[in-house]
């Protein structure tokens, strides 16, 4: 049995339903993203399992035991805000002891488990700044340390890195993981970042419109993705029109060309019209050098030069397609207006649903 | 931009005779009891009366109760509107803004009627039940600036996060308020204080019609029966009304000064 049950889990805000019969099953220890844009309901389905709102109907299960109608403060769940939510009266010490002198500790105990939480999140020597005294890195590392003090059954960590500067972002997820899998804490992040998603969850749950689109581990919600929402909000993502030319082997047209993709055409009958989907890693400049690879005719949108990589968009007749290349010294990038060969790997593409 | 600048400086200049030598007046009235010279002999007097002292303590102890009842009464009211009842404040601010327009006189003659001796609650019958009521009456009169103050101060922290971050620690609603709420918007309800308690010493109407000794009627006798001690109680009034304004002032650049130190 799952560590966190949520079932058939509904929100609605007068006439608006804002989470629609959402169910998941994390496991102990486990590390899951709800990944979504603005408004897709993630954060609603948080403050349901931290207590703060209340589900229209459905059922939120910790350790078997059902939290719908505990409050908040009787949940025993560690919770990290956006805003980090430190006491702005209270030292970075003060704040770190706040929940375990609610629950009345010694102070010997407080003592002791303050230290080690300040010593977790490396910050032990600025136990007596007041948060108005830190970096916002600093400040939500000491909520982090904050909310793991009482040492909560579940970790809750409501867009925890939207507040900080791109570089803290990569370090602070980075130990935010490191902590959790050293604890072993059940977490629930909330991001609309992909990329956060995919680098620090063992499972990511993409919703769309206040449902799950899809529950899956990174690699499979990247590289197999459900429908075509998860398709284009996760990574970068150019799609095809195309023709079924014959559904039963596989092939499709594109600008008039065959293209094998690899994989029988199930739901569609031949002479259909569908859309293909293809990651821009699948996607290079110049002819084929693979037979499971097809090459088109393209032309030269524009070309973005940034460094490392080289960001080109072509026109494929009537599709454009957005790819990126390796900057080689030696080989200067194509100029917008040129006629170029682009071949796209067959095997790679995918299918939308609709 | 010159003559702007002249016209400005004649308006100040009238502004400050107007509300200067009236002061400088009374002051200097209140330094000529003794005859040919320039003494403190009005403010010894009033100093070393036992009416004084027993007036202005009997104000002091009403306007500290007032105070401690303003704030059990406006900081959870001013928190939980703000924080599960948004759509309740202009309500809110609409009953707190009625003391500045319905007179004292008529709330008093109210109380008088609903709570004298033959009512179903006679706090009138007793000393000690008619302090309770005058100290009702002074948090209503006090009640626009304590609120306005406690609203403000809330305003300028997220008391909803820190309100959840507490809870998901454990914290109950009063420990919340105890230890998170009321030491982040002390300053604004220590501006609050100040107001209630300048307020809650010069207020006579009420305290005269309940018949409290109070600093108010004790002012409004002197200035009946007496010359120069009037003067020298009012010199004394506006220094106490003027230290009460300077500290709400040291308390909000505080506050400020905090606040810019905090970005």
């Amino acid at each position: 049995m799952s560590f966190l049950t949520i079932s058939h889990l509904k929100k609605s805000f007068g006439a608006t339903t804002v989470v629609h019969d959402f169910n998941l099953d994390i496991e102990k220890g486990e590390f899951v993203s709800f990944l979504g844009p603005s408004g897709c309901g993630k954060t609603t389905v948080l403050r349901m399992v931290a207590g703060f709102e209340t589900p229209t109907s459905g059922k939120i299960s910790i350790g078997g035991q059902d939290v719908v109608n505990l409050k908040p403060n009787q949940r025993n769940i560690g919770m990290v805000f956006q805003a980090y939510a430190l006491f702005p009266n209270m030292t970075v010490a003060q704040n770190v002891a706040f929940g375990l002198k609610v629950a009345k500790k010694p102070q010997a105990e407080i003592d002791a488990t303050v230290q080690e939480m300040l010593s977790l999140i490396k910050l032990d020597h600025l136990g007596d700044r007041y948060p108005y005294q830190l970096s916002g890195g600093q400040q939500q590392r000491v909520a982090l340390a904050r909310a793991l003090a009482t040492k909560p059954q579940v970790l809750l960590l409501d867009e925890p890195l939207s507040a900080l500067d791109a570089k803290i972002r990569v370090s602070l997820r980075e130990e935010i993981r490191a902590i959790q899998r050293k604890l072993g804490i059940t977490t629930i992040f909330v991001t609309h970042d992909q990329e956060e998603a995919l680098s620090i969850s063992d499972r990511i749950v993409v919703m769309y419109e206040g449902k799950a689109e899809q529950v899956g581990a990174p690699f499979e919600i990247y590289n197999q993705p459900s429908s075509r929402f998860v398709a284009s909000f996760v990574g970068t993502l150019n799609t095809f029109d195309a023709t079924v030319r014959d559904a039963a082997a596989g092939i499709i047209a594109i600008d008039g060309k065959d293209v094998m993709i690899g994989q029988k055409i199930t739901n569609h009958k031949t002479g259909d019209k569908i859309s293909l989907a293809v990651r821009p890693e699948a996607v290079s400049l110049g002819e084929a050098t693979d037979k499971r690879e097809t090459t088109l005719d393209g032309k030269i949108n524009s070309v973005h030069f940034l460094g490392s990589v080289i960001r080109i968009r072509a026109s494929l007749g009537e599709n454009i397609v957005s790819f990126d290349t390796f900057n080689n010294p030696s080989a200067p990038p194509p100029s917008p207006g040129e006629n170029v060969k682009v071949s796209l790997a067959a095997k790679d593409m995918l299918l939308l649903g609709q | 931009m010159k003559t702007n600048r002249f016209w400005s400086w004649i308006a100040l200049a009238f502004g400050i005779l107007y509300f200067v030598v009236p002061l400088i007046g009374t002051l200097e009235f209140s330094l000529r009891m003794r005859r040919g010279v320039y003494s403190l002999d009005a403010y010894w007097v009033i100093l070393s009366d036992p009416r004084f002292q027993a007036t202005f303590g009997y104000s002091i102890v009403m306007a500290l109760v007032t105070i401690v009842v303003g704030i059990v009464l406006v900081v959870p009211t001013a928190y939980w509107v703000r924080l599960r009842l948004p759509s309740w404040r202009p309500f809110l601010e609409f009953i707190t803004l009625l003391p500045l327009v319905i007179p004292a006189i008529v709330v008093v003659f109210g109380y008088i009627r609903l709570y004298n001796t033959s009512s179903f609650l006679p706090l009138t019958g007793s000393a000690m039940g008619t302090n309770i009521l005058l100290v009702f009456g002074y948090t209503m009169l006090a009640l626009p600036y304590m609120y306005r103050a406690v609203d403000t101060g809330l305003g300028a922290i997220d008391i909803r996060t820190m309100t959840e971050a507490a809870e998901s620690l454990g914290a109950s609603r009063i420990k919340i308020m105890w230890s998170v709420i009321l030491p982040n918007v002390l300053v604004a309800v220590l501006s609050g204080a100040f107001l209630t308690f300048a307020i809650v010493i010069g207020e006579f109407t009420m305290a005269a019609l309940l018949n409290r000794p109070a600093f108010g009627p004790f002012l409004q006798l002197i200035g009946a029966n007496r010359a120069y001690e009037p003067a020298a109680l009012a010199v004394i009034s506006f220094a106490i009304t003027w230290v009460c304004m300077g500290l709400i002032q040291v308390v909000t650049r505080l506050n400020k000064s905090l606040a810019a130190t905090k970005r």
